[in-house]
């Protein structure tokens, strides 16, 4: 009996490794802490209550950021253990296999795991403030989607000390990720993981651009939106067309590896080469769905921090419009090499140069912008000056590989994985730290530090330019990716260690923005204008952080930047001084719902049940899935309403004219 | 059951769908769409390729049909924008792109298979 | 921001409050496309693997069409019953309105029957999901879709019961529109079942 156990143990939890010890260690003594502490201060209640049933957008995308933020530290601390690898010619640090999961997890954390849920949560907080609505359109499925994104964010990270991580890179190429190559947990955490937070990534699709196509305040018509709500609606656009095809991707490379199937498989008639044309059907629109936002939020902030309308709105529209159409068109450049014929080639080749045309147009818009512009270099203005660089060298890096012949010889290698994380890290992570840093007062009412700030962002981009630089050369040179070490001879050591160094630049940085989060909470000044940086658009009409209402009066609009035009009308004393009176209404809200995380957690369970074939465990929670949505059905719950006078005390002490 | 065929008042104005009239319509079309490719089939009637060009023919006509007169995609609210009807045209599209795209592309690659 | 706006250009100004019925019936339709991609993914796998029969049966072998045909003319029956259903519940009968959902369900349910027939069949013959690509792809499009429809019966009895409970008001009359919306879009989505998967793999 205690044999099997020890069998079983030894099978069940990843062992061998000091490393993943230390981390089992380190992981179980935080959670006990945080149990201990939510038991000791008595907070269980009032985290129930307040954060995990909430279906106010504001606190789930606080929920999202923070989330991204600490995948943001793992898929980290996996970029630097790889680079530490890498800094030595024939280094022991990792195993090759070990070096495998670790490149594995590196990718698919920092794509779904800290990239999405961390746009999602700028969504959340900024689009119904910006668009002058209550809430989203489906604030319970917004929640859903949360715990959905949530769960299955755990579920991957579970396999770090259960069962093994996935080691099959991360899109999981078949037939490396097939059962007879993989038998191991380690996939089917990577499919049950990355499905069920799949779900929840369509289901915020749906429900934003319900909400941006429905409830924007009165007179916001399609083209006086803001810019951010533009980047989001083409943003969801891209998701719901999208996702579908990861969902069915994902669940035949299950159906091969549990139930025998051959889609994909190399007998039977499967064909491993059909999985890499769907899954970058998903996975191309996929990189625009991150990048988008980010042109959103550089849109606004330029404008703001230029103190200058938005240079050639309509243009940006359509350019952003034509990105998202077009990023259906472009998905076999990933696989130049995989023998499609010429014409097929040729066809993808150029409708992937095509994307530049109208990213370009977004360049130089936001240049102009700039030009002539009063510019102030706060931090958020100061992420969106690096980015303009770092995203054109990307950019025409992505032009190279695009010629497909030439990609035969970039193909796989440190030319293509400089490339990427070029256009990743200086677009897409520099974008959302230029949001975080715009939109932090709104969400918490303080600015974060800015000499911290500074320090943070001169360590990231100095770290970022000299990691990736060489590694253009190294691919160059022949290097390519995944591999777990190389040789003296191949000459690619002194560009390896710089490469490295600049990994570990990136990673002080981020260690000053967690002690600059920490300090600015530490010694906030509360910010009682609402609107901290002058800016454009209806979220800074209201206090800081909003109230749960969020709009007390329901705006209505008449131009694109209503705040600003606003301020210029009452600076020319158009306006009266002082506002009369507003009548305060009754505002009907929705109720908490705790179906959502329980809902998540079923799947949860359903999720880990199949990732052991333990049907029964599945079987469960699938039932456990159906009675929370039969319970859902079933429930009439419609809300409450806050009366009139509970708006006006609140309006007035958050305003500060009680 | 319904015997005032046009009366197809709701509620109010956002729920009026369609009348008996045009559900019939739609049954008896959808019917005999359905028909003629099954003749066509089942006797060998044709060639393939005319065969399968009837085939699409009849399918896409009766989504059309199931579209019009059971699903209603003419109705609309007020003077807002079809974003019904766009989002089904972008989604049709890009259904249209994933199924012959993933025919071109793996035409080579499933050789030998 | 200027408060004397025309708000001519926008359908409701009635501070924020948005029609729900109005909303859902619109996210539903979106979630609806998404299924359209979900499928057409599932198509094109069926479209390449089904010539990859690996030495087993192919669509002509193995489908048998009486079977099909009768599925066909079921389904397409249930979709117009679930229309007559909405015209009903616009005139205000529950009776007539459950009466017509009780029909559509047992139609539908007849139409499971003969699927998990044809499946089992199938099966026992010794053509199961394993056997090929063909076979794979083929369990897994039209299996799908004969989940979508299980989903979609569940759902009804749900409906068929709240109304008995609550007899039609804003909510349950937003729903009935919504199932009838996924009824008619289930019946379309077979009949590009029918023609690609059933009418050329046998002609």
């Amino acid at each position: 009996m205690l044999e099997n156990i020890k069998q079983f143990a030894s099978e069940f939890f990843v062992t061998g490794d000091p490393l993943i010890y230390g981390a089992d260690v380190s992981i179980a003594l935080v959670t006990i802490a945080i149990f201990a502490g939510l038991t000791y201060f008595k907070k269980w209640k009032w985290l129930w209550r307040n954060w995990l049933t909430t279906v106010d957008h504001k606190k789930i995308g606080i929920m999202y950021i923070l989330a991204a933020i600490i995948m943001m530290f793992r898929g980290g601390v996996d970029a630097l253990m790889m680079r530490t690898q890498l800094a030595i010619p024939n280094f022991e640090f990792l195993h090759p296999e070990h070096y495998n999961q670790v490149f594995t997890t590196h990718g698919v954390v920092m794509i779904l795991f800290m990239a999405m849920p961390f746009m999602f949560g700028l969504f959340n907080v900024v689009v119904p403030l910006q668009i002058g609505a209550r809430d989203v359109a489906f604030p319970y499925l917004n929640s859903l989607s949360f715990w959905l994104f949530f769960l299955g964010a755990m579920l991957f990270n579970l396999s770090f000390v259960i069962g093994g991580s996935p080691d099959a890179g991360w899109l999981s190429y078949p037939p490396l990720s097939e059962l007879q190559f993989n038998p191991g947990p380690g996939q089917n955490f990577y499919i049950w993981g990355i499905q069920i937070s799949g779900i929840g990534s369509l289901a915020t699709g749906i429900n934003f651009l319900v909400t941006i196509i429905k409830m924007r305040a009165p007179g916001m018509t399609m083209m006086k939106m803001p810019m951010f709500t533009w980047s989001v609606f083409a943003t969801c656009v891209i998701i719901i067309f999208a996702f579908p095809i990861l969902t069915v991707t994902l669940a035949l490379l299950f159906l091969d590896r549990f139930a025998g199937g051959h889609f994909f498989t190399l007998d039977g008639g499967g064909n491993p080469m059909m999985y890499i044309n769907l899954i970058w059907m998903w996975g191309h629109p996929e990189v625009y769905i991150v990048i988008l936002p980010a042109f959103g939020i550089f849109s606004e902030v330029v404008s703001v921090f230029s103190r200058k309308k938005l240079f050639g709105y309509t243009s940006m529209v359509f350019a952003m419009m034509i990105i998202a159409f077009v990023s259906f068109f472009t998905w076999a450049h990933h696989f130049f090499t995989m023998g499609s014929g010429a014409d097929v080639n040729a066809f993808f080749a150029i409708s992937t140069m095509l994307i530049a045309i109208p990213t370009g147009v977004k360049i130089f818009n936001w240049l102009f912008t700039m030009y002539r512009g009063r510019i102030r270099f706060d931090l958020p203005m100061l992420w969106t000056v690096a980015f303009i660089p770092a995203f054109i060298v990307g950019g025409m890096t992505g032009v190279l590989l695009a010629v497909a012949p030439a990609d035969f010889q970039y193909h796989n290698s440190y030319f293509l994985i400089a490339h990427f994380h070029q256009v990743l890290i200086g677009g897409v992570v520099f974008g959302y730290f230029a949001g975080m840093y715009y939109w932090w007062p709104k969400m918490f009412g303080f600015k974060l530090n800015e000499t911290l700030g500074r320090w943070s962002f001169w360590f990231w981009n100095i770290g970022f330019y000299v990691c990736f630089m060489p590694q253009y050369l190294l691919g160059l040179m022949g290097m390519t990716r995944r591999v777990s070490t190389f040789d003296w001879d191949t000459g690619w050591g002194p560009l390896n260690v710089v490469s490295t160094v600049g990994a570990y630049l990136m990673g002080i940085a981020f260690i000053f923005q967690a002690i600059q989060i920490a300090y600015s909470f530490k010694y906030r000044e509360k910010d009682t204008t609402g609107d901290i940086w002058d800016a454009h658009t209806l979220e800074w009409t209201i206090p800081s952080p909003a109230p749960e209402y969020n709009f007390a009066i329901t705006p209505v609009v008449d131009s694109r930047d209503p705040l600003w035009v606003e301020k210029q009308r009452r600076a020319a004393g158009k306006l009266p001084k002082k506002d009369a009176k507003p009548k305060y209404e009754p505002i009907h809200m929705p109720s908490n719902s705790g179906i959502p995380i329980v809902f998540s957690t079923f799947f949860f369970i359903a999720g880990f049940g199949f990732t052991f074939h333990w049907v029964w465990m599945a079987v469960l929670g699938l039932a456990g899935v159906l009675a929370c949505l039969v319970a859902r059905s079933m429930n009439d719950d419609e809300g409450f309403y806050i009366p009139a006078e509970e708006v006006e005390k609140t309006e007035a002490s958050l305003r500060g004219t009680l | 059951m319904a015997n005032h065929s046009n009366h197809s008042h709701g509620h109010d104005e956002a729920h009026a769908h369609g009348s008996l009239k045009s559900y019939i319509i739609g049954f008896i079309l959808s019917i005999i769409l359905t028909i003629i490719p099954l003749v066509v089939v089942m006797n060998h009637m044709m060639d393939p390729i005319p065969t399968i060009f009837v085939i699409m023919i009849t399918a896409i006509l009766q989504f059309v049909v199931q579209l019009f007169f059971f699903m209603h995609v003419r109705e609309r609210q007020g003077n807002q924008p079809r974003w019904n009807v766009m989002a089904l045209i972008f989604g049709l599209a890009i259904v249209l792109v994933v199924v012959s795209g993933s025919i071109w592309i793996m035409t080579y690659n499933g050789v030998g298979y | 921001m200027a408060q004397a706006v025309s708000q001519n250009d926008h359908g409701h100004h009635d501070h924020g409050h948005h029609d729900p019925q109005e909303l859902k019936m619109l996210g539903f339709w979106i979630f609806l496309i998404t299924d359209v991609i979900l499928f057409g993914t599932l198509f094109a796998t069926y479209v390449v693997l089904h010539h990859n029969t690996a030495g087993g049966p192919s669509g002509a072998d193995i489908f048998e069409m009486p079977g099909v045909i009768a599925e066909t003319f079921i389904l397409l029956t249930s979709s117009f019953t679930s229309g007559l259903a909405v015209l009903a519940m616009n005139k205000g009968k529950v009776k007539q309105l459950i009466g017509w959902l009780v029909v559509t369900w047992i139609l539908g349910a007849a139409f499971i029957y003969l699927e998990v027939d044809e499946f089992a069949k199938l099966i026992h013959e010794g053509h199961g999901f394993s056997g090929s690509a063909f076979l794979s792809s083929f369990f897994t499009l039209v299996g799908t879709h004969g989940l979508h429809v299980s989903m979609g019966l569940g759902w009804m009895l749900l409906l068929i019961i709240q109304l008995s409970r609550r007899g039609i008001n804003d909510v349950t009359r937003g729903k009935i529109n919504v199932i009838s919306l996924y009824w008619h879009f289930l019946d379309a989505v077979w009949i590009f079942l029918l023609s690609v998967v059933y009418l050329m793999g046998v002609m």
